[in-house]
């Protein structure tokens, strides 16, 4: 059993939970994932690692309620238990293999997108920590949904904000604060970094290959082991198939086919709209987590 | 009655189970496993006990069931063995005990896998195990993954009185008896449980979802958590694929991701949340245990299920009592012929898979006869999925995250014949993570003898003065 320690909610049905995995937190680098669930009948669910703690034997993960058991799971609290919370797992962010010099000539972008918010964050906050200030373009679909964004602020140089509706930022896409800031000559950067809905990695990546700049996605595939055992999370990176899991989940954008995997991400989608139209019924009588935000 | 023909066994009628996840083989009642022991000839020089890789005293138990003294009988194998209800129900007998068995030569050999699987139940279920160990050594040894061979060391090394810790990186112990072999083969709670359950009341601890080479290091291990030695049984569980066009298409999976559904995580329940998919109509490709248990287990989910392997019937290296049960539940066999392509729909879903068929050419270097594609002899195949099961390699994270590990040319662990000894000292190995993939009791067995050759290791070095 893994506690909650900590729990936020930053968004309707999105919550920020901290819980306590001394194993995890001990090894836990930016860029990877981890696996829970919540009780015996739950599914295994990737979710990226959003911050950590080791002296407090802590670990972050931001849950968006998408299907049953993330429906199920942001109505936890603190206190609550995981009953399990397996990783780290997958490889690091490419960057904590490079020196301090190396990072400090380097202009790096970050774009999050919705809750690829919450994994772009330990990335700029390892930067930060040495020292190094990033840029960030954050995206949603409208305010709400712009979380952790005094995190991200303090931990940044420059944070550009933009939603679809125009509610706060921006108004319209990620793309379209590149492309501004291109026109601007400001898209001078040696590497983008994009987390996010795969759609909107696709748009990103399409674009930052037009600019030449190199881009690194990292994608939520899905999975059931997470350790290399399914192939769920095979994915064409460059013409060869790689398994999310191991190989990933950070990967060359440029040479994901990311259609292919968009497509394959669909593929339970019925299976879980069944499930997910079933628990909205239960939920509609007694929500509490929405009403609360 | 007939010395030279066995008891038959009671199974669920094939109309019945290829409905429902129920185990198949019902097992002996108490009368047939005496009335099929009495056939024992309980030979002086018993041919069976060579062909055990966990060398069960054979005779030694058949007696004590004729004898009607079960207690003792289950005390005998269980000696040897730590998980006989499992080896009773999986093993391939009839090319080990059973296959040297005298009786051969005239008839039926006797049913030793059926009288091991009904003395372990018969024990379990009355709780009739006393625990025997040696007093503590005080010092701690790790094994890595609670398949059947980290299972069967760990069972060895708590008897001999180390202090023993599993640690798995799945959220259940049992490896692949408990994600990959399905219900209706070995049943998770009344089985695999009940045999996890015995190996705890020696003292065994189980720390699941711990990923070593990841969540923690072998290295760690011994430096700060004073580990003296370490198993690592993490088995092979890397899924192979063809390599062949349109094998990313939806619909397109490997035998491990839909046995993980449908096994661990219990996707045949409504009550369970994770979903399985495998439409109306499925080709699994392979011949093994596995591609087996994949066409079954897709059957059960109501699909006409059809295996398309590249030799003959006769080649089938899956269990002849797989394959017939297969074949009762209405399986069909498309034996000669081999994939050349999955072809896909607009919407990027399998929609057919193109085949060749085949013919057996001459044996190659491992005697089997090579299969060949016979030319412009290619055919379609419709289906709404396809099930790859063409067999697994070593998991890489431990092997890539463990400094000073020696691999072999496959990718295994390079370890000594029978002891396990690594490239590290005190770093042993075995099972389907040295030798790739194998049987439940080869690694059973890799698993006795390296506890035997940890305890010898630790004994010199620092029980001996």
């Amino acid at each position: 059993m893994f506690e909650i320690k900590k729990h936020k909610i930053l968004s309707p049905g999105i919550s920020l939970y901290e819980v306590y995995a001394p194993r995890v937190a001990n090894t836990a680098e930016p860029g990877q994932f981890v696996i829970v669930r919540i009780h015996e009948k739950g599914e295994r669910i990737p979710l990226t690692i959003c911050d950590y703690n080791r002296e407090a034997g802590t670990v972050s993960i931001v849950v968006q309620a998408v299907g049953r058991s993330t429906f199920q799971m942001v109505k936890l609290e603190k206190g609550d238990n995981f009953l399990d919370f397996a990783g780290p797992l997958g490889q690091p962010s490419e960057l904590i293999e490079e020196s301090d010099e190396e990072l400090k000539n380097k202009k790096i972008l970050f774009i999050g997108g919705g809750v690829g918010a919450a994994p772009v964050y330990p990335q700029i906050k390892w930067l930060s920590d040495k020292g190094i200030k990033a840029d960030m373009i954050l995206g949603a679909r409208s305010k709400e949904q712009l979380i952790l964004k005094e995190d991200i602020k303090k931990t940044t140089n420059n944070l550009w904000l933009c939603t679809n509706d125009g509610s706060k930022g921006e108004t319209g896409f990620v793309t379209d604060v590149m492309r501004r800031l291109k026109q601007s000559n400001e898209m001078n950067y040696d590497l983008i970094v994009v987390i996010g809905p795969m759609i909107m990695m696709k748009s990103v990546s399409e674009l930052s290959l037009e600019y030449g700049i190199k881009t690194i996605a990292s994608l939520n595939t899905l999975m059931v082991d997470g350790t290399g055992m399914c192939g769920a999370c095979r994915v064409t990176v460059g013409n060869e198939t790689k398994f999310t899991c191991v190989d990933g989940p950070e990967f060359n954008a440029h040479l994901v086919d990311f259609n292919e995997a968009m497509r394959r991400q669909m593929i339970f989608k019925t299976e879980e709209g069944k499930d997910l139209l079933k628990t909205q019924k239960e939920t509609e009588e007694h929500n509490c987590s929405c009403q609360q935000a | 009655m007939d010395r030279f023909k066995k008891i038959d066994v009671k199974v669920l009628s094939p109309e019945v189970r290829k409905c429902n996840f129920e185990e198949v083989c019902l097992g002996y009642s108490e009368e047939e496993a005496v009335l099929e022991a009495n056939r024992c000839l309980l030979c002086k020089k018993p041919a069976c006990v060579q062909g055990c890789p966990v060398s069960i005293d054979i005779p030694g138990f058949i007696a004590k069931i004729k004898e009607g003294d079960l207690d003792k009988a289950g005390e005998i194998v269980f000696d040897s063995s730590t998980l006989p209800a499992i080896c009773g129900r999986v093993c391939p007998q009839e090319s080990q005990c059973e296959g040297k068995c005298v009786l051969n030569k005239k008839g039926d050999p006797v049913s030793i896998g059926k009288l091991e699987r009904f003395i372990a139940d018969y024990t379990n279920i009355n709780n009739s195990l006393k625990i025997r160990k040696n007093p503590s050594k005080g010092l701690k040894v790790a094994v890595v993954g609670s398949g059947p061979s980290g299972l069967s060391c760990a069972g060895e090394l708590a008897k001999a009185g180390y202090d023993v810790t599993i640690f798995e990186a799945l959220h259940k112990p049992g490896g692949v008896l408990e994600y990959g072999i399905p219900e209706f083969r070995l049943p998770k709670d009344k089985v695999v449980k009940k045999e996890i359950q015995n190996l705890k009341n020696l003292g065994v601890k189980i720390e699941t979802d711990v990923i070593i080479g990841r969540t923690i290091t072998v290295d760690s291990l011994m430096k700060d958590e004073d580990f003296k030695a370490v198993y690592l049984a993490s088995g092979a569980g890397l899924p192979k694929f063809m390599g062949i066009p349109g094998e990313n298409l939806n619909g397109v999976f490997s035998a491990n991701e839909v046995l993980t559904r449908a096994n661990l995580m219990k996707a045949f329940r409504d009550d369970y949340d994770t979903p399985v998919f495998v439409g109306k109509k499925v080709i699994v490709v392979g011949g093994g245990n596995v591609a087996m248990d994949a066409a079954r287990t897709a059957l059960r989910f109501g699909a006409e299920v059809h295996v398309v392997y590249r030799r003959g019937l006769e080649e089938l290296p899956a269990r002849v009592e797989e394959v017939h049960h297969a074949q009762e539940e209405g399986v069909i066999f498309n034996v000669l012929c081999n994939p050349l392509e999955i072809i896909g729909s607009e919407d990027g879903w399998v929609k057919a898979v193109k085949c060749i068929r085949m013919e057996l050419g001459e044996p190659d270097s491992s005697g089997r006869r090579r299969p060949q594609e016979i030319e412009d002899s290619e055919f379609i195949i419709e289906a709404d999925s396809v099930i790859m099961s063409l067999g697994t390699s070593p998991n890489p994270i431990i092997n890539k995250n463990t400094k000073g590990l020696q691999l072999n040319k496959w990718e295994c662990i390079d370890a000594e014949d029978v002891s396990g000894k690594t490239s590290i000292e005190g770093v042993f190995a075995g099972g389907d993570a040295v030798t790739g993939a194998a049987t439940v009791i080869l690694a059973m067995g890799a698993g006795k003898n390296s506890a035997a050759a940890i305890d010898k290791y630790l004994t010199d070095k620092y029980l001996t003065k």
